[in-house]
């Protein structure tokens, strides 16, 4: 049962495994790292053999090329990973080939959950709820005040708002990876089967995502559609694009946002969007809380995000917890 | 309700003054009465429950939410009432009736007491979900801070019923809200508000920036602008009050003022305390300081009477024994304003002096030596210009004083509210006690929250956290390793600060990340400033 978890340290630059020689998610590259999941900042290229789930190592080819030797993990499928650590990879349910990674070792279970969320999405397996002593939990969204509402309703709000503006496109602003996926396969979950415009750093992970096996309907490069054609569509394309340049080929673009941020309003209002869509790839307060409760561990580690809210809700509920404050984890867009 | 709280998203979500205007005319137009006075009446800041505060909320939370997470939270989202309404808990059973319009809200409130206030104020809470929540805090509480003046309400009140604004704001001030007199006036159902039998504010008329224009003193007459606040006092039937400059009532914080015109007339005027600073051989007033004190006060003692007695530098004259006069040139109304001095008490009022000068270049002179005397600048006004509301082109003009530099040193900074909430956005900044080579320490000197661009603001705020060394609850202390430069208007003796100075209006002007921390001013130079 739970012992002291010595032979895991909390680094700055990641979360190292003492005994096998290797990191998850390390912020710089190293030989041997294990990967949650394909974002940049938890995937960073250069590794000697990065161990990930092969949809993980798809995104990161795309992105960084093929590394020099790569090792595949297979959802729940335990990996002996050197110095008497065996690695499992488990669904966590935030972007396609996304993971939770339970390590076992001298009878102790530490789950390092990258990030992650319970509420459904149809681009990627489940979050699988796994007993363990160490919870090394994300807290990206770690406020009471984060409440992600079922992802229906803010697609009902898009839709609504593309009918009641026929003249105008919808200009969605969406994290490239996953972000993106998701809200199209909702879209056409909820009837919208019209072509989706994409912006064209979208282009290459949606692609992928469809060679994944992810079915997301008509998509059409936006580049070179005449303005007239685009009024009443949807173009979804990076947050950074929403008010650049790039939007002027658009016909009056009604810019909205997806993102779990725009349950506050002056994140709302920092963005300059008209339509703020609380749509997030994390877990919200009551997800992160009632997992915590699920998973019943002995002690709990917070790696990244608003660990302060987390840790007196730790305190709360008399459960042991202290926050590593790890750098280099973005969540501005997520 | 559900009207109002989207109106107050869309407002808070739509930057440009267009956009706003059409928003709040498109919902005066289309909301009935009297659902649509009452939301006019809270963008003006005209309607208060006295009996439910922000203490209210606060209270309603602390028995719902453990305090260190209420106070997480509302630090991270920067509103009472937005973290109020993301954190009440959503009723378990669903709600049958449709929520209570804000007309009712109105009738509910208003029957509170204060001990029935939480009960009242939860019970509607618990009617209305996250965005009506807000809405209704807002409301409540009289504190909507949307970014919304009370112009710009009465500028969308003129568009939506294509009325001219400066009727509106005329009729405004004898109107009690939900302004049904102004709304029927406004549709063409009821006759214009009579106004000139009471004692009503009259709108002030504003100067432009002189900026860059050279103007013709031929024309124009030169006036100091003296560094008080801007009154209007009128006296109807023998009731005399005193307004300030967004139209509220001060009457009580001056009695001597209110108490001290006994002809029917409308002045304007600056707000002064006698002293020795300001304007010495007209009779001086004091600074800036002096007059600070006596603002804001509910009773005004007799010590206080004397050590500080208000009186009034006059600038034009709009009304008098009934005759409106704001129709002729400036020159005639200053005749007829030079002809009523005699028979005005001397202790409480006198003239502003026209600068006597040829050319705007004798005038700059004047005006940069006019600092030391702590005068916020010089006024020039077209000798034909009418008395009109608000700001005209080619009418009015101010000069203002160049502001002071000084290179400071960030020391402190905290998280700022509203639209910076998550930024660290508020900087305390310092100047050296002495030869910082030998020793000398920084001492805070100033706060200051704007000035920067947001481009400015990202950087800061990264430097802060990279920098920081110290946290003490939301305040960073940093490393004090970044210099500003700040600008101010003056700088005044504070026994608040250890450093023994305060700058009035400090603002970044620039951020030198060119300088280093130890060559950043020293104290003494700020002192030498001190007026
Ligand atoms: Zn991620
Ligand atoms: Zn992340």
């Amino acid at each position: 049962m739970a012992g002291c978890f010595t032979w895991i340290k909390a680094d700055p630059m990641g979360i190292r495994i003492v005994p096998a020689d290797a990191w998850i998610d390390p912020s710089r590259p190293v030989e041997r790292a294990l990967i949650t999941h394909g974002h940049a900042d938890h995937a960073r290229g250069g590794h000697g053999t990065p161990l990930a789930t092969a949809q993980t190592l798809a995104i990161m080819a795309v992105r960084y090329g093929v590394a020099r030797g790569t090792q595949v993990a297979e959802y729940h499928d335990p990996i002996a990973i050197g110095g008497g650590v065996t690695a499992t990879f488990l669904p966590a349910g935030h972007v396609l080939g996304s993971a939770q990674i339970l390590l076992e070792h001298a009878g102790e279970r530490v789950i390092i959950t990258g990030d992650y969320k319970r509420s459904p999405d149809p681009t990627c397996a489940p979050f699988a709820v796994t007993p363990c002593d160490l919870f090394i939990t994300e807290a990206t969204f770690g406020l009471p005040v984060f409440r992600h509402p079922p992802i229906r309703d803010e697609i009902t709000k898009l839709l609504a708002a593309r009918a009641a503006n026929q003249d105008r496109c919808v200009l969605v602003g969406a994290y490239a990876l996953g972000k993106a996926q998701r809200l199209i396969a909702e879209l056409r979950a909820a009837g919208w089967n019209e072509p989706i415009y994409l912006h064209g750093a979208m282009e290459t992970m949606c692609r992928l995502y469809e060679t994944l096996g992810i079915d997301l309907g008509d998509l059409r490069p936006v580049a070179g559609v005449p303005k007239a054609a685009l009024a009443g569509a949807i173009v979804i394309c990076p947050p950074s694009a929403l008010n650049d340049r790039w939007s002027r080929r658009l016909p009056d673009p009604l810019t909205a946002m997806a993102s779990g941020w725009m349950r506050v309003r002056q994140r709302v209002r920092q963005r300059g969007v008209e339509l703020p869509l609380v749509i997030s790839d994390h877990a919200d307060w009551e997800e992160l809380t009632s997992t915590i409760c699920e998973v019943n561990p002995a002690e709990i580690w917070v790696t990244h995000g608003r660990e302060e809210a987390l840790l007196r809700w730790c305190e709360l509920n008399q459960r042991k917890a202290r926050a590593l404050a790890l750098t280099g984890y973005e969540d501005e867009d997520e | 309700m559900e009207r109002f709280a989207g109106l107050l998203d869309s407002l808070l979500l739509t930057p440009s003054r267009n956009g706003k205007l059409e928003l709040i005319a498109s919902y005066l137009r289309e909301t009935p009465d009297p659902d649509r006075g009452w939301a006019l009446a809270a963008l003006t800041g005209a309607i208060d429950f006295p009996v439910i505060k922000a203490s209210t909320v606060r209270g309603l939370m602390a028995d719902r939410v453990d305090p260190v997470l209420w106070s997480l939270s509302r630090d991270f989202v920067g509103d009472t009432a937005e973290t109020a309404s993301l954190l009440w808990p959503e009723p378990q059973a669903a709600r049958n009736e449709p929520p209570p319009t804000l007309g009712e809200v109105v009738t509910i409130l208003s029957r509170a007491t204060r001990a029935s206030a939480p009960i009242v104020l939860s019970s509607l809470l618990d009617q209305f979900d996250t965005a009506g929540r807000y809405a209704l805090i807002k409301f409540a509480t009289g504190a909507l801070r949307i970014g919304i003046s009370a112009r710009l309400a009465k500028v969308a009140f003129a568009q939506a019923f294509g009325v001219p604004v400066d009727d509106v704001e005329e009729y405004w001030h004898g109107q009690q809200p939900p302004y049904s007199d102004l709304f029927a006036w406004a549709i063409g159902t009821a006759p214009a508000p009579r106004t000139d039998q009471l004692p009503l504010f009259r709108p002030f008329m504003l100067a432009h920036p002189l900026e860059d224009l050279t103007i013709d003193l031929t024309d124009y007459v030169a006036e100091w602008k003296w560094d008080g606040i801007r009154v209007q006092i009128v006296n109807v039937g023998g009731d005399t009050r005193v307004y300030s400059r967004g139209g509220d009532e001060i009457s009580i914080s001056f009695p001597e003022i209110a108490g001290a015109l006994n002809i029917p007339a409308v002045l304007d005027g600056e707000l002064l305390v006698r002293g020795t600073v300001q304007g010495g051989e007209a009779g001086g007033a004091a600074s800036f300081n002096a007059l600070q004190q006596r603002l804001g006060r509910k009773a005004v003692s007799k010590a206080m009477l004397n050590e500080a007695p208000a009186f009034v530098r006059l600038y034009d004259l709009l009304i008098l024994d009934g005759e409106d006069l704001r129709e002729l040139p400036w020159s005639e109304r200053r005749r007829r304003l030079e002809g009523l001095m005699p028979q005005l008490d001397p202790e409480r009022f006198d003239l502003s002096q026209i600068i006597a000068v040829k050319d705007m270049d004798a005038l700059g002179e004047i005006r940069a030596v006019a600092r030391d005397s702590a005068i916020e600048g010089v006024m020039l006004k077209h000798r034909q210009s009418p008395y009109v509301a608000g700001r005209r082109a080619g009418l009015w003009y101010k000069w203002k004083r160049e502001p002071l530099l000084i290179d400071c040193v960030l020391m402190y900074a905290q998280r700022g509210s509203g639209k910076r909430s998550s930024f660290y956005s508020d900087f305390t900044f310092g100047c050296w006690n002495g030869d910082p080579d030998a020793g000398a320490e920084l001492l805070p000197v100033g706060k200051a929250y704007f000035g920067f661009t947001d481009e400015e603001l990202r950087f800061l705020d990264r430097h802060v956290r990279q920098h920081t060394v110290a946290k003490y609850g939301p305040v960073r202390e940093t490393d004090r390793s970044l210099v500003f430069e700040v600008a101010f208007d003056s700088v005044h003796i504070s026994k608040r600060h250890k450093s023994g100075v305060a700058m009035r209006f400090p603002r970044i002007h620039r951020i030198r990340q060119d300088k280093p921390a130890h060559e950043a001013e020293r104290l003494e130079t700020l002192r030498a400033l001190i007026t």
